[in-house]
């Protein structure tokens, strides 16, 4: 039986008024504006960027601001946002290779062509909370400048590839497959694993890739290298029958170098793993490299550990917050009619089990 | 900036418009022209997506890695030049000066419309590119052996 019950529209406008009201806080502080937030809260808008799957800074401002500084909540709103647009296309494959890099380091080579370039980074801070950020008004001294050469900063796995000590990343279809096209279905070849780790929730990708290296599935990675800047994005424009550059963003990319495999008759390689991310944004970008390399294990003719960062459709089937955010919160709504048979169960085999228990006692 | 191939021209202008910022590009424009030239709107202002792609490995498998905004145009001016402009962003009046500033330069006005309005849009590019560039280079590590002294 169902019953349909209607109410509490009055509660509900209130509840949200009440929320835009909580949302501005107290009004003599000053409103955060949305340019705020892209400028100041950028690793912020980064992250719902990635996780929202749609490059657009001003956008994400918005639903971290609509959304009280709730991530999760702001990647929904911008997932939600993004269905009502067309499609115009899709790009050519970016060229990280031509990156203009803000950041770019090699935990393989010390030396090399390019050179490190540590960038905007906390690595190296104390941690220090910096009581000055909290004064108002201060403005940092400008960052200091050198000459940049100009020259190129070629992919470290490049050179182990030269020699042959790592293995070659397979060619595939044309056209990948898109799991916000279709539903997510099994075998997932890796351009389908690429994309939902890319999108995937961060906390659950780097604890999955935490778990390879406290040993579930383990795989032994090295940052071959990491690199955060900026790259054209290009595309053909159908009317015009040639490509232009669409835009530009600004990405984060780890190439990991793993052990070997080998066999008898490839003589043993490095094996690699990828993670590419929106934004700067490189706790990520790591974690995704480490997971898509645990997944390669059928491929690579890996032993299955049983490892749960192993197990293609557990970590593909929970790695997107949306998906499980409504799916945890949808219980928290009325299911009065679902427990008033449960209860009505409970009651009767109570009922039942305490008179047979009376029989037994009176026999 | 001097290109030759009518193609290459024609793909180095619109990328350029398609990464000028878009306030930027309106100022520019209506610096430049008093009011924009009699024209129809084969396409009038979209807003939608682009897929972006990357590949496995940076050189393998191509892989859908997420969607960016993109705002585009179609125009037809009196003379019958069409034009075509596509912007990153949501930014309809940008796409529209984009497309115009396209026909424009197919009719005849390249020149004047280069140095007017490309020409700085390339010289801000270029400048905003630097900034980063020579404080990424001032962040280079430069190792140094220690040596043991005895």
């Amino acid at each position: 039986m169902y019953v349909a019950v209607k109410g509490g529209e009055r509660a509900i406008d209130n509840a949200h008024a009440w929320l835009a009201e909580e949302r501005r806080g107290d009004p003599s502080v000053a409103e955060l504006s949305t340019a705020q937030i892209r400028e100041q809260l950028a690793l912020s808008v980064n992250r719902v960027m990635a996780e929202g799957s749609l490059y657009d800074p001003d956008l994400a401002a918005l639903a971290i601001k609509q959304a009280r500084g709730d991530l999760i909540e702001a990647v929904f709103l911008i997932r939600a946002y993004r269905t009502t647009l067309p499609r115009f296309g899709s790009s050519h494959p970016v060229d990280t290779a031509a990156m203009a890099c803000d950041r770019r380091i090699s935990a393989t080579f010390k030396d090399l062509p390019g050179g490190q370039i540590l960038g905007p980074t906390f690595d190296y801070t104390h941690r220090l909370l910096d009581f000055a950020l909290a004064a108002e008004g201060l403005a940092p001294d400008a960052a200091p400048q050198a000459e940049a050469d100009g020259s190129s900063v070629p992919h470290v796995t490049g050179f182990l590839a030269r020699e042959d000590l790592i293995q070659t990343e397979p060619d595939g279809p044309a056209i990948p497959r898109d799991l916000t096209r279709e539903p997510l279905d099994f075998p997932a070849d890796r351009p389908l694993r690429l994309q939902a780790l890319t999108r995937g929730d961060e906390g659950f990708v780097l604890s999955l890739a935490y778990s390879t290296q406290r040993g579930y599935g383990k795989n032994h990675p090295f940052v071959g290298e990491l690199r955060i800047g900026t790259v054209p994005v290009e595309m053909d424009i159908p009317e015009l029958g040639f490509s232009i550059d669409i835009g530009e963003v600004v990405l984060t990319e780890c190439e990991t170098v793993n052990q070997f495999t080998g066999s008898k008759t490839e003589p043993p390689q490095f094996t690699r793993g990828y993670g590419l991310v929106f934004g700067q944004t490189e706790r990520k970008a790591i974690s995704m490299a480490l997971v898509d390399r645990a997944l390669r294990w059928e491929e690579l003719g890996e032993d299955n550990s049983g490892a749960p960062a192993q197990d293609v459709e557990f970590v593909l089937y929970h790695a997107d917050n949306v998906q499980a955010t409504g799916f945890l919160e949808h219980i928290k709504l009325p299911h009065y009619v679902d427990f008033q048979s449960e209860l009505e169960l409970i009651r009767r085999l109570r009922a039942e089990a305490m008179a047979s228990s009376r029989q037994e006692a009176a026999e | 900036m001097s290109v030759t191939d009518p193609t290459a021209a024609r793909r180095d202008r619109l990328s350029v418009l398609a990464k000028a910022p878009a306030e930027r590009l309106r100022a520019l424009w209506s610096d430049h022209m008093a009011q924009s030239p009699d024209h129809d709107l084969i396409r009038p202002p979209e807003i939608g997506t682009v897929m972006v792609r990357g590949r496995a490995g940076a050189t393998g498998a191509p892989f859908n890695l997420g969607e960016m905004t993109v705002t585009r145009c179609s125009v037809r001016l009196a003379t019958g030049t069409v034009g075509h402009g596509h912007v990153q962003g949501r930014y309809r009046e940008a796409a529209r000066i984009a497309a115009l500033i396209d026909a424009l330069s197919e009719d005849g006005q390249g020149d004047a419309l280069d140095t007017a309005i490309l020409a700085p849009l390339r010289a801000e590019a270029l400048a905003r590119k630097t900034a980063r560039a020579t404080r990424a280079a001032a962040t280079k590590v430069e190792f140094f052996t220690m040596v043991r002294g005895d």
